[in-house]
This record gives C-alpha cells, structure tokens and sequence, in this order.
C-alpha cells in the first residue's frame, strides 16, 4: 500500500491529537508517534484476527458432523504453511523497527533539555528546578514547547513515572537515576500515575503535571514557584509572610532570628536598634539602612563582622525585599 | 488403525478376574502410597482444582472490591493481599502444575502404551513435594498474608512485614516438585515409547509435555537460587538486590524473568498440546502440519530463554538490551502463529462434532489468539513504553494464561473425564459452561484492554472516575465467568455420583489412551500395545481423495 495513503488511513483512526476510544488526548510530540505504530499494529491485529475467525466461522458451519460425512486426507501444504510463516514474520520485523525507531527517539534526552529532578518515595513525588532553585510537591510544572528531562531516583522501594498523555514511563529506582524526556505540546493539565506497585498507597501515589505557556512558565519562576493546583495558589498573600519565605530561602544561612550572631547579625531586635559599623560610624536601623544592606551588604560593614554577603540586586524581587524588612520588624 | 496387540503376560488374566480399574483398591493409604500415575494424577487435579477454586474466589473479590472507583469493600493492605495471593496461587499452584502434573500425569503413560512413569516413586515424591510447598504457602496466608505481588519484586519484598519468607519457601519447594515431573517425563518419553510410537507418530500433546518439561528443568532452578538469593537477603541482611544494603533492584528482575518468562511457555505449552487433540479427534481430521506443530513447540522452548527482558522494557535496563530482547520476542511469535493457524487449518473439511471439549478448543481459539496479537502491543518498543504496568497487559495475560491454558486445561478435562473416571457428564451442563466461560471472560477482560490503553495501571486498589464503566462491565463479567466454571466443575463433579457410565472411547479417538478399558486398569494394558498408525489416522479420513491432494 502507499506509504502516504497508509500514513493518512491510520492518523485518521489515531483521531489526531485527541482522544479516542483507545488512546487519551496526545499531549507530547512523541504521542503521535507511539499512537500511530499502535493503530498499525492494531489495523494489522484486527486485519488477522477477522481472518482467522471468519475462516474458523466457515468451517465451523461448513464442516458440521453429519452422519456418513468423510474427511479430507489433508496432513498439511508446504507451500501454505511457508506462506504464513514468512508473511507474518515479515510483517513482525516491520513492526519491531516502527517501535525500535521511536524507542531511539524515547531514549535520547535532546541536549537543551530543562532539567528537573523527580524523587519517588512512599507514596508521593517531589520535583526539584536546579537551574531556577526551586523546589516543590505534588505538582511537577514545564514549559510548553520546551524539552524537558526528568533525572528521576527512589528513596525507598521501586516506583515508575508514567504521563499517560505523553505516553512516556520509566521505573524510579533506588540508589540509581533513571531518565525520561519529553516535549509538552499542549497547556492544561495532565495525570501521573505511579505504575510499579509500592505497596498500601500505591494508588494513591497520584500526581499532575501542568504545562503552561513559555511566558507564564517565565513568570511561575519568578514568583518563586508554588503549586498552581494549591487552591491558594496565586492569591495575594501579607507582606510579612512573603518576607518569611524569602528569609528562609535567601537569608537563614546568615542571619538567625533568635538573638545568636552567625555569618551576620541576627535579624531578633534588629529594627528600631542602633548599629555601630567597622568605620566608627552609627546609624538606627529603618527601612532605607535594611534595603541598602539587601542591595550593596558591603557599604556598611557592622562592627565584628566580616564583609561576607553577596548582594541580592535583581535577586529578590522588590516585594521580597518589602517582605522581608516587615518580617524583619516582626522580629523583637 | 492402532491395534493393542495382545502378547500375553504373567498378570494379565489375574488381572482381568478382578475387574480391572486403578479405582478399585480402597482406603488413605492406598492413595498416600500409591505409584501409579494415574492416581498420583487425580490427587494433583484435586489439589489443583481446590486452589483454582480459591484463587478463583479471591479474584471475584477483587473484582467486587473494583466495581467502584472508591475503596469500600477492604482497605489497601488488604487489597493487596487479595490480588498477590490471586496471582501467586494461580501461577505456582494452579497453572503450572495444570495441565502437565494432572492431565499429563494421566494420559502421558497411556498415550505411550507404557505401564507407568519411568519412576513411579519419583512421581510420588514430586506429589508429595508439592503438597508440601502449597503447604508453606496456605501458612502464608493463614500467618501475615503476602502483599508483594506474585513477581516479588525488590526491594519492596525485602522491606514488607508480610509473610514473604514462608511463601518463597513454598514457591522454591513447588520448583522441585516441578523439575522431578519434568525429568520423570522426559525420560518416560524417550524410554518408554510402545512398539510403533516413533518419535513422528507421538500425539502431539506429548510434543508439547516433552517440549515443556525441558523447560521445566532448565528454568526452575534459577528461580530457585533467585528466591533464596532473597531469602538469604531477608534473614542474613546481605546486600543481593537491596540497594539500601548495596545491592542491585534491577538484577532481582532479571533472575526473576530468566525463569519467569520461560515459565509463561511452561504455562501455555501443554495448552497447544491439549488444543492439538481435541482440534483433530472432535473434526475427525488428521491435524495439519504435523511436525510444524510438533517443531514449533520446541523451537518457542528454545527461544522462550532469550525473551525475559521484554518484561523489563522501562526498568532501567540498557536500552541496546531491550532493543535485542523486543527483536527475539517477535521471533517467538512466529511458530505460536503457525500453531494456531494449523489448528484453524485442521478444521478444513473435517466433520466437527461439537461436544464440550470440541466448545472449549474453539473458546480457546477465540480467546488465544486475541491474547497472541495482542502480544505484539507489547512487544514492540514504543507502545510497550506506553503500556507497561497497565491494564492491557492484565487482560493480556489473561487472555493467554486464562483464555489459553486454563480454557484448554478445562477442555482437556471434560476431554479425559470419560477415561479418567468411568462417568459421563451432562453435556447440556458443559456446554452451557463453555457459552457462559466465552461471554463472561469476554466481559471481564476486553475492557480492560481499552482501560490500560487509556491508562489505567494496574494493582490500583482505587481509581480515577473516568474508568468506572470498564470496571463495572469488567465485575460484572467475572461474576457471569465464576457462574460458567461452576457450572462446569458442578457437571464434572456430580457426574460422579450420576449412573451414565462413559463407554471405552466416546470420541472415537485412536491414541493409545482409548484402547485400553475404561476405567484403565491398575496397569494400563492387557499385555503390550502396539502401534502401527498415527495418532490421528481416523476412520472417517477418505483416503479415496489422496491422489487429488498428493
């Protein structure tokens, strides 16, 4: 048959991109792939099955027993028993490299893929973002269009990570990574499964993956990322509670809040308070001398202390910085 | 024309002046110490059948607990429990020793022409090496349960509170009774052949018994030093598969599938074998392409060695491996295609007596050979990815492990019942089963097809909404299943008790087993048999019509 012919029959039946009574919605770019070589096969199964049933039908009512009737001396027919070796063989080697080529494909990450880290335990996901410092539960965020690889590992028994929309899976093991790609090619929502059992919760080792558009994964970034599923996700949130988070992500290595000096002073009393700097000079601690700590820490060095902060310019958002000198005014 | 020639022996006239059954010695001890092969095949049936029923039971359970999408039968350990015990069960002491320990122990001397076994006592202590594994894994159940799934993997079974220990013990006690069956029949094959049963005149259940039992005794014995392997690592605490004490998880798979994979054909081999009779003697036909049959079945015992990673397509194996391991799968679906093509080919101008065994055999077709194609999905790379650990593999294997071995085993015991027991059944009641097993097992598993393809993995114990529909339709099926397997058991087991006495050869078959009385007396054979004829060179063959086809 015509290749192209071929190739429009079964996309058709593949029903595009949406679902259809055997597949879920495609939502990845090797989704068509694998749905076209199971509508191949599926074509190729029903094509035989209505075969060899038709032919068992016909002889079933055909060759009914009636008494007297005589049988056909038939042992066998090389010529025909050859045929339907080769032809099937034949047909199984085509299909073995349908599925050899998109396993090719399936199993070699691109090189600019977004990488996140993917951590199985009983019975929940965790996902870590190195290249943004983020970290999260629950719900695993990409951008659309973008190759994303997933370096996956267990911390307790076997788990496998299956998007039944992309229609990849891999098993997640212990003391070993394991790792998938894919390339999002739709925005929504979409479910995970944990598909190697892990024992009582193994059903409920659900999880969800959303894609969002390149901009709004842009902007999911910036804000520090989060759950987009938590019902309070996104809700303008108090000053002083942004500033927390913000001190426990940029500020806790150096500053503790219960009175003890670290790499810094702490942040316990510290508004309102007097400071005395390396220079001899002093200053009573308000908004603008905490903002400019933030921004420049090496214009005023507190005395005993050693010029060892890093700036946050353009790493902390302003409402960050805002965040933190309320949490730090909270702090006597 | 097979003709048992009378060559007169010490114990033949003896014998005939007592009547002549292996039934007629009464009392316990007379089963608990007897050597004879057809005994020794009752009491396998019976322990088979009352764990067919059980594990039976405990998968309408499941399905119970599935028909909605919330848990409110049982809680997750609980399930759990219910479908590793399920599958355990079913696979070490219901399916393997199925077909070869009770209808192969049987029929295997008969259809040679021989007395017995090549070593009866042998045979006695593989019965009683399996009731004395089964016995580990009723205590299994009875102590903690299991919850590992029958696959065991790693490290979840090395981490359970469960009864894993006394459960392996059982399976690596059953693999003994398994490898000394094995032996014994080889061994009976190749020695013990009648005058005239050459090697191309053997029925071709014996192909299949001969091709299974080698497997049988070249695969066990990895199971066996895998499953200790894990108990050493559960009791000592050294490192084997447990990453947490430096082992490899993914090596635990690999033993496991070595054996396991091989044991699927130990499982479905002797199915061809009982499908091969029933197809020829209820059509009255020679079976086509003897030796394609008989070649094939050794040629997938063969190949069966060399396909266990196609199990393990998303572990973390190296991806060349799985590459190979999916290329041999495709080789072993060949011959299985050749045999089922001849069966259907088998058919071709022959004159079909529909009798229950004859309804199974054509069930059987049905059922197999969407569970052969289906097979391929999973075969193959790409889709494998996709539908691994989902329910399109449960309804395969189903399709295969049940639609194909069990349906040929039940077939094959209404086929022998006649011979095995003296009585007729009711074949209004067998029938009916086999019409009621087609739709039910139908019901059950084909939506689960459709459910993996969209996803849904398996060993859930609660599940998405969006497939209720095909859990619903898929309980409802297993209960119209259940029903027709009770109705089958219920027309083999009080015909027991009825007085419709079966005649020596009601099917009119012309292997060896319908030549001797019915029931066989204690030794098979008034004096030796002999052979002159194939298996299947029935009367009703018009030999007029050779030239035409020559």
């Amino acid at each position: 048959m015509n290749t192209f012919l071929l190739n429009a029959v079964i996309a058709q039946a593949a029903g595009g991109a949406n679902e259809t009574t055997w597949m879920p919605v495609q939502a990845s770019t090797v989704a068509a792939d694998t749905d076209w070589a199971f509508y191949f096969i599926y074509w190729l199964c029903i094509f035989f099955f209505v075969l060899i049933m038709a032919a068992m039908g016909y002889f079933m009512f055909a060759y009914k027993a009636s008494p007297g009737r005589k049988t056909s001396p038939v042992k066998g027919h090389h010529g025909l028993e050859i045929f339907w070796s080769v032809i099937p063989s034949l047909l199984l080697l085509g299909i073995f490299w349908v599925g050899f080529k998109d396993w090719m494909t399936l199993n070699v990450p691109p090189e600019d893929s977004l990488e996140i880290r993917v951590t199985g335990k009983k019975w929940s996901w965790s996902y870590a973002y190195p290249r943004f410092g983020l970290a999260g539960e629950n719900t695993l965020v990409v951008p659309q269009g973008q190759n994303v690889k997933l370096i996956m590992s267990s911390q307790d028994v076997l788990h496998s990570f299956y998007i039944p929309a992309f229609r990849v899976k891999r098993d997640v093991i212990p003391n070993r990574y394991t790792v998938l790609w894919f390339n999002a090619t739709k925005t929504g929502k979409f479910q995970v499964f944990c598909t190697e059992y892990c024992g009582q919760d193994h059903s409920r080792m659900l999880s969800s993956v959303v894609v969002k558009t390149p901009e709004e994964f842009q902007d999911w970034v910036d804000n520090g990322g989060g759950d987009p599923l938590d019902p309070d996700y996104g809700k303008p949130q108090p000053p002083v509670v942004v500033g927390e988070k913000a001190y426990v992500q940029a500020c806790a290595a150096c500053h503790s809040v219960d009175g003890t000096p670290r790499v810094g002073p702490s942040f316990k009393g510290l508004f309102g308070k007097t400071e005395e700097f390396a220079d001899g000079s002093s200053v009573q601690v308000d908004d603008n001398y905490l903002r400019q700590s933030i921004m420049e820490p090496n214009a005023k060095i507190v005395k005993g202390f050693a010029p060892a902060m890093p700036s946050f310019k353009g790493q902390l958002k302003d409402a960050q910085v805002d965040g933190l000198i309320e949490y730090i005014k909270t702090l006597k | 024309m097979t003709t048992a020639t009378d060559t007169i022996s010490a114990g033949h006239h003896e014998a005939e002046s007592h009547g002549g059954s292996y039934l007629d010695r009464k009392g316990v001890l007379s089963w608990i110490f007897t050597l004879d092969h057809k005994r020794i095949g009752l009491m396998y049936l019976g322990a088979v059948s009352l764990f067919f029923l059980i594990a039976g039971l405990l998968a309408v359970a499941v399905r119970y607990e599935l028909m909605t999408a919330a848990p409110d039968l049982v809680d997750g350990n609980t399930y759990n429990k219910l479908f590793t015990l399920h599958g355990a069960i079913m696979v070490f002491l219901v399916i393997i020793p199925s077909i070869p320990a009770s209808l192969g122990n049987f029929v295997l001397p008969l259809m040679l022409g021989a007395k017995d076994v090549a070593f009866p006592r042998l045979n006695l202590l593989s019965l009683w090496i399996y009731f004395f594994g089964a016995s580990f894994m009723v205590y299994s159940i009875l102590d903690k349960g299991l919850d590992t799934g029958w696959t065991f993997y790693t490290p979840y079974s090395t981490s359970t509170s469960t009864a894993v220990i006394s459960a392996t013990t059982g399976a690596f006690i059953l693999g003994f009774s398994s490898i000394l069956t094995g032996l014994n029949f080889i061994v009976t094959i190749h020695k013990m052949r009648a005058p005239g049963v050459t090697w191309t005149r053997l029925p071709l259940f014996l192909w299949a018994i001969y091709s299974t039992s080698v497997i049988q005794v070249l695969a066990t014995p990895v199971l066996a030093i895998t499953l200790l392997l894990l108990i050493i690592e559960r009791t000592l605490g050294i490192g084997i598969f447990d990453p947490a004490m430096g082992g490899d998880p993914v090596l635990f798979q690999h033993f496991f599938w070595f054996y396991s994979h091989p044991a699927v054909y130990i499982m479905i081999l002797p199915g061809f074998g009982v499908i091969s009779e029933l197809v020829t003697v209820h059509s009255r036909k020679h079976i086509f392409g003897y030796k394609a049959i008989a070649l094939s079945s050794l040629a997938i015992a063969i190949i069966s060695f060399l396909v266990w990673g196609h199990h393990m397509f998303v572990s973390g194996q190296s991806e060349l491996a799985s590459a190979i391991f999916s290329f041999l799968t495709f080789a072993v679906a060949v011959p299985t295609a050749i045999k089922v093509f001849s069966w259907v080919a088998t058919l071709y101008k022959g004159s079909i007596h529909y009798n229950t065994p004859m309804c199974y055999a054509l069930v059987f077709l049905f059922l197999f050979t969407i569970g052969g194609l289906t097979g391929i999905f999973l075969g193959t790379l790409s889709t494998d990815v996709h539908l691994h650990d989902t329910y399109f593999v449960v309804a395969h294997f189903h399709y295969v492990m049940m639609g194909g071995t069990l349906i040929a085993f039940v077939g094959g015991l209404f086929h022998w019942w006649p011979k095995m027991t003296g009585k007729m059944y009711s074949e209004f009641a067998g029938k009916l089963s086999a019409l009621l097993v087609f739709i039910g097992f139908n019901l059950t598993f084909f939506p689960q097809f459709i459910m993996g393809s969209q996803g849904m993995p398996r060993r859930y114990h609660e599940y998405l909404p969006q497939y209720q529909t095909y859990h619903l339709w898929s309980s409802i099926g297993s209960f119209v299943l259940a029903a027709g397997l009770f109705i089958a058991g219920g027309a083999l087991f009080f015909s027991l008790f009825g007085s419709r006495k079966a005649e020596k050869n009601p099917w009119g078959g012309i292997s060896l087993e319908w030549e001797t009385t019915t029931p066989p007396h204690e030794h098979n054979f008034h004096g030796q048999p002999a052979v002159n004829c194939g298996p299947y060179d029935f009367p009703e063959i018009d030999h007029t019509q050779e030239k035409a086809h020559a």
